[in-house]
């Protein structure tokens, strides 16, 4: 049986899946309603000082950031491969599969360089 | 020889509910992405200094930033219900010989996402 990169794949989908179940759904209620109806503590909770500190002055959270927000892109990356395999472009499958997962490398090494030089 | 291939219409999901479903939850993942391309944004914003985050900030409170987040909420908690409910199917856990129901998995992780919803929120709005 030919060596298959499907293992890796699958793990960074689960990993990913994972993140995304748990962390993505507060951080939507803060981004998207306590944010803009001004119940996320006032103007001060996410005001440039706090978040640029927090972030930069913390290689810890550097490294958070930087999981919480490519693992998801891997998860989209082989689910969406395979539903659009599903829905008959079989015959493209090649070029979706690197249309995929080169999209969420490309979006992980983006979000590394950023992190890197904030 | 040639294998035999039924002809399956590309819309064969529509013609069953739980075709739908499967479909839409697949689709969650869209929604995952988008999510993470916003969270790029607001990093990347917040390099380029006060004013640029400041503008991105208020943005955030217009009319369509908020719908955008409502729908993608919507389909984010469909991921992870659904995701809650299909890991242990895969994930199966011994404790001796006995496997841990499945319901008591799924549900150590809807407590782990209170837990870690909880936290997020305190470690991100500092209250």
């Amino acid at each position: 049986m030919a060596k298959s990169n499907e293992p890796i794949w699958w793990s960074l989908f689960s990993a990913g899946g994972m993140v995304a179940a748990m962390i993505f759904p507060i951080l939507i209620i803060i981004t998207g309603i306590l944010v803009p109806f001004g119940l996320a503590g006032g103007d001060d909770s996410l005001n440039f000082q706090r978040i640029h500190k927090a972030i930069s002055q913390n290689n810890s959270v550097k490294l958070i950031l930087f999981i919480v927000i490519s693992l998801p892109l891997f998860h989209w990356a082989h689910r969406f491969r395979f539903t659009l395999v599903d829905v008959g472009l079989k015959s493209m499958s090649t070029l979706i599969s690197i249309l995929c997962y080169g999209g969420a490398i490309a979006g992980t090494i983006v979000s590394a360089v950023i992190f890197w030089n904030i | 020889m040639s294998t035999y291939h039924r002809i399956v219409p590309n819309t064969w999901w529509l013609q069953r509910r739980p075709y739908i479903l499967f479909m839409i939850r697949e689709l969650t993942s869209v929604f995952v992405a988008g999510y993470c391309i916003f969270l790029l944004v607001l990093v990347y914003k917040l390099t380029q200094g006060a004013d640029v985050y400041g503008n991105f900030m208020a943005a955030m409170k217009s009319p369509i930033s908020v719908v955008l987040h409502l729908i993608t909420l919507v389909f984010v908690l469909y991921h992870t219900i659904t995701w809650f409910n299909l890991t242990p199917k895969i994930l199966v856990v011994y404790r001796g010989e006995e496997r841990i129901p499945q319901g008591l998995v799924a549900g150590t992780f809807y407590v782990g996402w209170l837990v870690i919803s909880a936290i997020v929120a305190w470690l991100v709005l500092g209250v």
